[in-house]
């Protein structure tokens, strides 16, 4: 089976850039902007769209590599990559225990004696290093990285098999996630409870984005396009956004009939509920018809910055978790103004897309070093990285 | 945006129901007790002008010092009700020891209950969960359990959520823990004492600095006052509740 196309798809850039900007948004606690973040208007947020796309460019680019270089060239690619996600993540839990330390160190409040049980686990830097090496202490919001290296080291032979039977091999997943979640399968998390991000759930978003990138879209394109799909993506949207509102406005809770509030909550995020599952797929049918393939658009510079930062993601993405470290430090230390929450906001984005374009420089430059070369022969150069 | 709409209705709020009494720096709060649900036993034994209260929490419904439990919001809660229900013999005793998880609160609760005897039981509880990352299911059924001891003993039950730490934020994922806390207080319709955005909404207007790095102890007593006279404002509020549902959903 033959990728749709041998050129990228500057959709996936582009939506996975925004997603990394949500994402950061998302991760600096309380910070007004992140109103404006999908997950206040419906049920899935940044993160499915991030491991949607990122299941469809490990497939583009993995897939290539796999068929022209066969199954252990493929594989070796797939595994240096997610390595370098370990390294990645590594490096934020580096930060990331700076931080715990200096609140530790500087910060004290009768009013939060509980709260500052967090220093308990710099106590014992041992167990908590260790436990976060085998990737079973995640810190807050960093149990998105811990997801992707799972989903790409188990991520081969799904490929191998992607390619052979692509739909039987969509439906093996969709059984593991059924499987899953009926008999409660997770990976198990330090100190106790399980991962935040059940792999064993989650790898049905990314395998599904594989499918798609190996001729799947193709098959959906009909369904996708119709016009009764359309208006059901539509009136789900609706549909999730009035629930959301409740969250936000308690009051209207009680126009919730009984019977719905009973059957859709808990939204399970840990385990991808069906509903965020849903609204995902919803939001995807309507781009799709907004924002055609190939679309002159996209090649606009005001979509450039988005784009960059998604060709680039797991440079963006761990920037991104630094640099809302780093404004929740401000919110605290400097100022909580709202003002505040927009510069913080928009310097970030701005830093992460400057970064992004600094990271694409090198990238030409070590490729024209390095002398011409074919360009099938180097996948993972064909635009951006997986 | 959302939380500067939210400051707005609170403002509005103020207008609303008069509260004599309450310390001013309090009143922005009111608007946070939007899940109020009936409390049956509790207007029952308000009626029979005696309200034993038992308080279930862990760290954060203690306060340190030689004063400590007189500060603490268990005695202002107290104080504040005995002060709105003039002629009812008001007492709240406290199972309140830190670093307990829902699930341990839980396993104590049936010695708790059976010495208290109590017409409501305020539990609070999330933080320490959220801290050691307990599975999100084990909590909500933690919660269940605990509902339901209270419950066939006869008591009320009203939930306490977090409380809002900006300093500690990035570092205790509160998140599901509040959401399960509020879903399972609907499902079982009990009242859901909002004491997270209570506290946000001080941090947002100013009223409180949570950031502050102190030893001292007078903002930690305030705001436990005000968190006593609110929670007391709720369960009076509850307890004049028609319960047009209550029979049958118990």
């Amino acid at each position: 089976m033959a990728p749709v196309s041998t050129e990228r798809d500057l959709r996936l850039d582009l939506f996975r850039g925004i997603a990394l900007w949500l994402i950061f948004l998302d991760h600096i606690p309380s910070n007004a902007v992140s109103w404006v973040t999908i997950r206040n208007y419906g049920f899935s947020d940044a993160t499915e769209i991030f491991v949607f796309i990122s299941g469809y460019t490990a497939a583009f680019v993995y897939g290539r590599a796999m068929r022209e270089h066969g199954f252990l060239v493929g594989t070796a690619r797939v595994l240096r990559r997610a390595w370098q996600i370990y390294v990645a993540h590594v490096f934020l839990f580096a930060i990331y225990l700076a931080e715990i330390a200096y609140v530790a160190h500087s910060f004290e409040n009768p009013l939060y004696t509980e709260e500052m049980g967090v220093r308990d686990f710099i106590k014992d830097p041992d167990v908590t290093i260790i436990q976060a090496l085998l990737l079973k202490f995640k810190p807050v919001n960093m149990d998105v990285l811990p997801l992707y290296i799972v989903l790409l080291a188990g991520f081969p032979p799904m490929l191998w098999l992607l390619m052979r039977m692509p739909s039987f091999a969509l439906a093996l997943s969709a059984a593991l996630y059924g499987l899953a979640w009926y008999l409660g399968w997770n990976f198990p998390a330090y100190p106790t409870g399980s991962w935040v991000f059940n792999p064993l759930a989650w790898q049905l978003l990314f395998v599904f984005g594989a499918w798609c990138a190996l001729g799947g879209s193709l098959r959906l394109a009909r369904w996708v396009g119709a016009r009764l799909t359309r208006i059901l993506a539509i009136a789900y949207l609706i549909f999730a956004f009035c629930i959301t509102l409740t969250w936000y406005f308690p009051h209207l809770a009680v126009y919730v009939p009984h019977f719905v509030s009973n059957v859709i909550y808990p939204i399970d995020k840990t385990n991808l509920d069906v509903l965020r599952l849903l609204h995902f797929f919803s939001l995807a049918v309507l781009t799709v018809a907004l924002v055609p393939y190939g679309s002159p658009a996209l090649k606009s510079p005001f979509f450039w910055p988005a784009i960059v930062c998604g060709q680039h993601s797991l440079e963006t993405f761990c920037l991104g978790v630094f640099l809302s470290f780093a404004g929740h430090f401000v919110f605290t230390e400097v100022s909580n103004r709202l003002l505040t929450h927009v510069l913080v906001s928009l310097a970030g984005i701005v830093i992460m897309v400057a970064a992004a374009a600094l990271v694409s420089w090198y990238r030409r430059i070590e490729r024209r070093g390095a002398g011409p070369r074919p360009p099938a022969a180097m996948p993972g150069l064909a635009g951006g990285d997986a | 945006m959302m939380r500067r709409l939210a400051v707005l209705f609170a403002l509005t709020g103020l207008i609303g129901p008069a509260s004599a009494g309450a310390p001013a720096e309090c009143l922005v709060a009111q608007h946070q007790n939007e899940y109020i649900f009936p409390l049956p036993m509790t207007a029952r034994a308000i009626a029979a002008k005696r309200l034993d209260i038992l308080v279930v929490g862990a760290g954060s419904s203690a306060l340190p010092g030689p004063n400590g439990t007189h500060n603490a919001y268990p005695a202002r809660l107290q104080t504040a009700l005995a002060e709105m229900l003039p002629g009812v013999a008001v007492k709240v005793s406290t199972d309140v020891s830190p670093h307990r998880t829902a699930l341990e609160m839980v396993q104590a609760l049936p010695a708790a209950l059976s010495s208290a005897k109590p017409a409501l039981v305020v539990w609070q509880t999330g933080t320490v969960d959220a801290l050691h990352g307990v599975d999100a299911d084990q909590f909500s059924q933690a919660l269940d359990q605990g509902i339901n001891l209270a419950h066939n003993a006869g008591a009320d039950v009203v939930l306490v959520n977090a409380q809002y730490s900006p300093r500690t934020e990035s570092m205790i994922a509160l998140g599901t823990y509040a959401e399960n806390m509020r879903w399972v207080a609907l499902q079982h319709e009990i009242p859901l004492f909002n004491r997270f955005g209570i506290m946000r909404l001080w941090s947002d207007l100013g009223t409180f600095d949570f950031t502050t790095a102190t030893k001292k102890l007078d903002m930690a007593v305030r705001v436990h006052g005000c968190i006593g006279w609110l929670l007391a404002e709720l369960i009076v509020e509850a307890a004049k509740e028609e319960a047009p549902r209550a029979a049958g959903a118990r």
